[in-house]
């Protein structure tokens, strides 16, 4: 640790410290545009200038200058940093000066105004008037995908985009050209850029020059209400603000969670949004031959109350789908566990994941953030880029740290990262089963949804247990066996028992020909109900599940109610609501209880605290918001126990299109151009 | 220095990969860097594309040196247009013509060839002449101020010009005669015009142990003498390396 003297405030930093974090821990606010936490430094925007008393004496670079290479004092004093002084000021408004030389004072139509970097800067370090007469120079706009919308003329040059996409994304595609004044940002002749993770580019961008093309001049920040929540487009959970104008959801932000998403969020997160206008169910409908009828809720309640009434309690079963909060899926299996149902299943992919084998045997036991202190990593039967791609940034940044041995099985794929193919399936995974101790220390086995949702997924998993017993994934204080999810609903889903009790059907079951009379589906889109049993929907958007309806109940995207998730590592989350349901339509909790009175079995809460508190009653671990209550790394030898032989089929991801994955990304506009551009280039490569 | 493209695609040659001779010397260069480190070459690389290239980058130039160094296209776009050196668009074919425009040629009449240029080859600086042959652009000092003003053309120089004995290099570069490089007036090299002005005095070079009296110390023009000490020219007069 080193001495400072940073303002008159004396600070103990450790010298691997640049200046510029040894002033903030001090208290002192330093302004930077290129200097980002989680970017390499380049230190050129000149805007982070400090003064070192008996430094050199010139201004210094504070973000690229260590603690450690402060030249001592002679009498040993500890050194002192200016962070207001005269100098700096000077310097800075210096700084400020030169980058508005060519900056456009086009503010009033600028996305960015009001939350610009520069913008505020300017207003503590600029000054009022101009010294410069010339032309300001004039930027050709870039075409760098339909995510990003490009005003050139605002560019710093700051260069925080090109690292993000070479470092963090790992898809180089921006780069700088020209140089001097004459340098300009683009890609490779002005391509499309193909990162799952671009549109961070425009949060990172400190001027108007990347701004959102989707929220272009759709809002100012001032007139936003934020409301930060949980994002339910991957079952990493990443933590993300929601800005609300009136009822509508005008945009959605990545907020900072070190321990899921750093601050990134996927595009898929962020861009979802016109899927939340398009394509709604905002009231009842019954159908009435091959047409859906709109109704009222009294009637399709009727409705549903006569089928029921008419069907056994064994011909009567009810699926949950991928976006589902934890209290609707709790308060239907509490309904179905009345109407005395036994077939209930969140799993419709028809996982082999059973909550009776422990909580360890469906979580991401190591963790996210876990994977940063990993030595070793084996895929198996996941694409993690495009089942989680912020889990597969963290991934990259650990990798690009050195000494990660990484091994896939399963599908080959372009991950952003070097890794060894070791094989595309089950016997490839069956050679590592009495595979002697790799020398590694800490190891993840991430076994992913397309090694699980298959005929023979509860071998597959099993025999992935053994493997990674048999290599010494599992030590003390460290768990390597690690279940990625692709549903956000699944984990809440498997710790409240949501499959099928004794006696009960499995999804892949109930949704064949006959075996049912009535199936309540709460928003499963992912699969394919025979006709003859009476569905009804309960959910947002008029998918493949509303189609397949013949009562639709509407109810409440993630944005427009409270609900708890559990992501995939098992961290329980609540997201917020930010607006309300459309028309008629109403929180999926209440339609349930709703329901439960119209079938003669009203659960015993009125209120989402009662249910909530029933929750915590029967699972009291989902009380622990934001935290993590970890499985027993015993239930994973009992799973490597099972045994079981998988077939030969090769593996397969379950996501082959990242931008539709679900009923909101579906009937997102920008998403389906999205895909058909993704498409359209894998189509051009296969040629 | 304005904007740095490609050239249009009605220009661009459809396809572009080195010689097995520049192949070779690339794998050579290449080795020269460690593991790993491969992207060091991309200039050296680069120059050698230009060259086969006929003097100009073609894109699909600047994406066999990405394929071959595996890098990122963006990023041997980055280095291509930063450095003027690689020039993006079609040269003339005979000769591009780069004009020292740094104050000593300036002030040493470099205007003149800049007239020439204009006048001969096309108005604007790096636009071919109507004939394909011709091209021209202003560079920055390349070192040869005491001849001013001077041109490079390919790997030549052509120093001591006018308007006239500039025509006149131009001129062999269209005959096929081009001029010898190097001064185009009677002086070696950067000699001092009509042989040496200074220490011209034999009586200099008298020895006052006595014996022979050496002369007067070499010019670049003469060539070494033999068994003479090491600060003299080792390479014996004659012309210039093309």
């Amino acid at each position: 640790m080193t001495k400072l003297i940073v303002d008159g405030t004396e600070i103990d930093v450790p010298p691997e410290y640049t200046l510029l974090q040894a002033c903030e821990a001090a208290g002192a606010e330093i302004p930077r545009f290129c200097f980002h936490e989680r970017l390499s430094i380049a230190g050129n925007c000149r805007m982070c200038l400090i003064e070192v008393v008996g430094g050199p004496p010139k201004p210094q670079a504070s973000c690229a200058m260590n603690v450690r290479d402060l030249m001592p004092n002679k009498d040993g004093s500890p050194k002192v940093l200016l962070t207001r002084s005269p100098m700096v000021k000077k310097a800075r408004e210096g700084v400020m000066e030169f980058l508005l030389i060519n900056h456009p004072l086009d503010c009033p139509i600028c996305d960015q105004g009001g939350e610009c970097d520069l913008q505020d800067q300017a207003m503590a370090y600029g000054v009022d008037n101009t010294r410069y007469h010339e032309n300001k120079r004039a930027v050709e706009d870039k075409y760098i995908g339909i995510l990003v919308k490009t005003i050139m003329n605002r560019c710093i040059h700051c260069t925080r985009c090109v690292r993000f996409a070479t470092e963090v994304a790992g898809v180089p595609e921006l780069g700088a050209i020209g140089r001097g004044e004459d340098m300009e940002i683009t890609t490779y002749l002005e391509s499309a850029m193909t990162s799952e993770l671009q549109g961070n580019v425009v949060d990172l961008c400190p001027v108007g020059a990347l701004t959102s093309k989707p929220y272009a001049f759709a809002a100012r920040p001032w007139e936003l209400n934020k409301t930060e929540s949980i994002d339910v487009m991957d079952a990493l959970g990443s933590a993300i603000r929601v800005d609300t104008r009136g009822r509508e959801v005008m945009r959605i932000l990545p907020r900072v969670n070190d321990d899921v998403n750093e601050e990134w969020i996927s595009d898929k997160t962020r861009h979802v949004v016109d899927g939340l206008r398009t394509q709604r169910l905002d009231q009842p409908y019954i159908r009435e031959g091959a047409r859906l009828r709109p109704a009222s809720w009294p009637e399709a309640f009727a409705a549903i109350a006569v089928k029921v009434k008419g069907a056994k309690a064994d011909r009567i079963g009810a699926i949950a789908g991928d976006l589902a909060a934890v209290e609707e899926m709790f308060a239907l299996k509490e309904l179905m566990d009345r109407l005395g149902a036994a077939s209930i299943d969140c799993r419709q992919d028809g996982a082999a994941l059973d909550p009776a084998l422990g909580r360890a045997s469906y979580l991401f036991n190591a963790t996210i953030a876990g994977i940063e202190q990993a030595d070793g990593l084996m895929i198996i039967g996941a694409n993690p880029r495009k089942e989680a791609p912020v889990l597969n940034a963290r991934i990259r940044k650990r990798w690009r740290t050195g000494n990660l041995k990484i091994g896939l099985i399963g599908e080959k794929a372009d991950l952003t990262y070097d890794y060894a193919y070791l094989g595309a399936g089950p016997e490839t995974l069956a050679e590592f089963a009495s595979h002697a101790p790799a020398k590694l220390e800490r190891q993840v086995w991430l076994i992913g949804q397309g090694a699980l949702a298959r005929p023979d997924g509860a071998a597959v998993l099993s025999l992935a247990a053994k493997a990674a017993a048999s290599v010494g994934a599992i030590k003390d204080g460290w768990n390597g066996f690690s279940v990625l999810h692709t549903a956000a609903a699944r984990v809440g889903a498997l710790d409240i028992g949501f499959v099928p009790a004794a006696g009960g059907r499995s999804a892949t079951d109930m949704a064949k020909a006959g075996a049912l009379d009535v199936l309540f589906n709460l928003g499963a889109d992912e699969i394919d109900i025979a006709p003859g049993a009476f569905v009804v929907y309960i959910g947002t958007h008029g998918d493949a599940g509303a189609h397949r309806a013949d009562v639709i109940l509407p109810g409440a995207a993630y944005t427009e109610k409270s609900g708890i998730y559990v992501n995939t590592e098992g961290r329980v989350q609540m997201a917020a609501r930010a607006s309300f349901p459309p028309g008629d339509a109403r929180e999926d909790w209440a339609i349930v209880r709703a329901l439960s009175d119209a079938l003669g079995q009203r659960l015993a809460y009125d209120s989402l605290g009662q249910l909530r508190a029933a929750l915590f009653a029967a699972h009291p671990h989902l009380a622990r918001i934001d935290e993590i209550a970890p499985g027993n790394a015993a239930d994973i030898e009992k799973l490597a126990a099972r045994g079981g032989t998988p077939d030969k089929t090769p593996f397969h991801s379950p996501v082959t299109d990242f931008y539709l994955t679900n009923p909101i990304a579906r009937a997102s506009p920008i998403m389906g151009e999205c895909s058909a551009l993704a498409r359209g280039e894998r189509a051009v490569a296969a040629e | 220095m304005a904007n740095r493209r490609l050239a249009d695609a009605h220009l661009q040659p459809k396809e572009f990969s080195f010689t097995a001779e520049n192949r070779a010397w690339a794998d050579k260069v290449i080795a020269r860097y460690p593991e790993g480190r491969q992207a060091s070459a991309v200039i050296p690389l680069l120059w050698r594309a230009q060259e086969q290239a006929g003097g100009w980058l073609p894109q699909k130039a600047i994406e066999h040196v990405a394929d071959f160094l595996g890098m990122a296209k963006i990023r041997v776009l980055e280095v291509a247009t930063f450095y003027t050196m690689f020039l993006l668009s079609p040269v003339g074919k005979k000769a591009h013509v780069q004009v020292c425009g740094t104050t000593p040629c300036r002030l040493r009449g470099a205007d003149a060839l800049f007239e020439v240029c204009a006048r001969k080859i096309h108005p604007e600086p790096l636009h071919v002449s109507g004939d394909g042959n011709y091209s021209w652009e202003e560079v920055e000092c390349l070192g040869a101020c005491v001849n001013a003003p001077m041109v490079l053309i390919w790997n030549d120089t052509y120093e001591d010009l006018t308007a006239e004995s500039f025509e006149k290099v131009l001129d062999g570069f269209a005959n096929g005669k081009p001029a010898k490089p190097g001064p185009q007036i009677e002086r070696h090299f950067s000699a001092p015009v009509g042989g040496a002005t200074t220490l011209t005095d034999p009586s200099l070079y008298v020895r006052p142990s006595g014996g022979d009296n050496p002369g007067p110390a070499l010019t670049d023009a003469d060539a070494k003498k033999a068994a003479a000490p090491a600060n003299v020219r080792e390479t014996p007069a004659g012309q210039p390396s093309t």
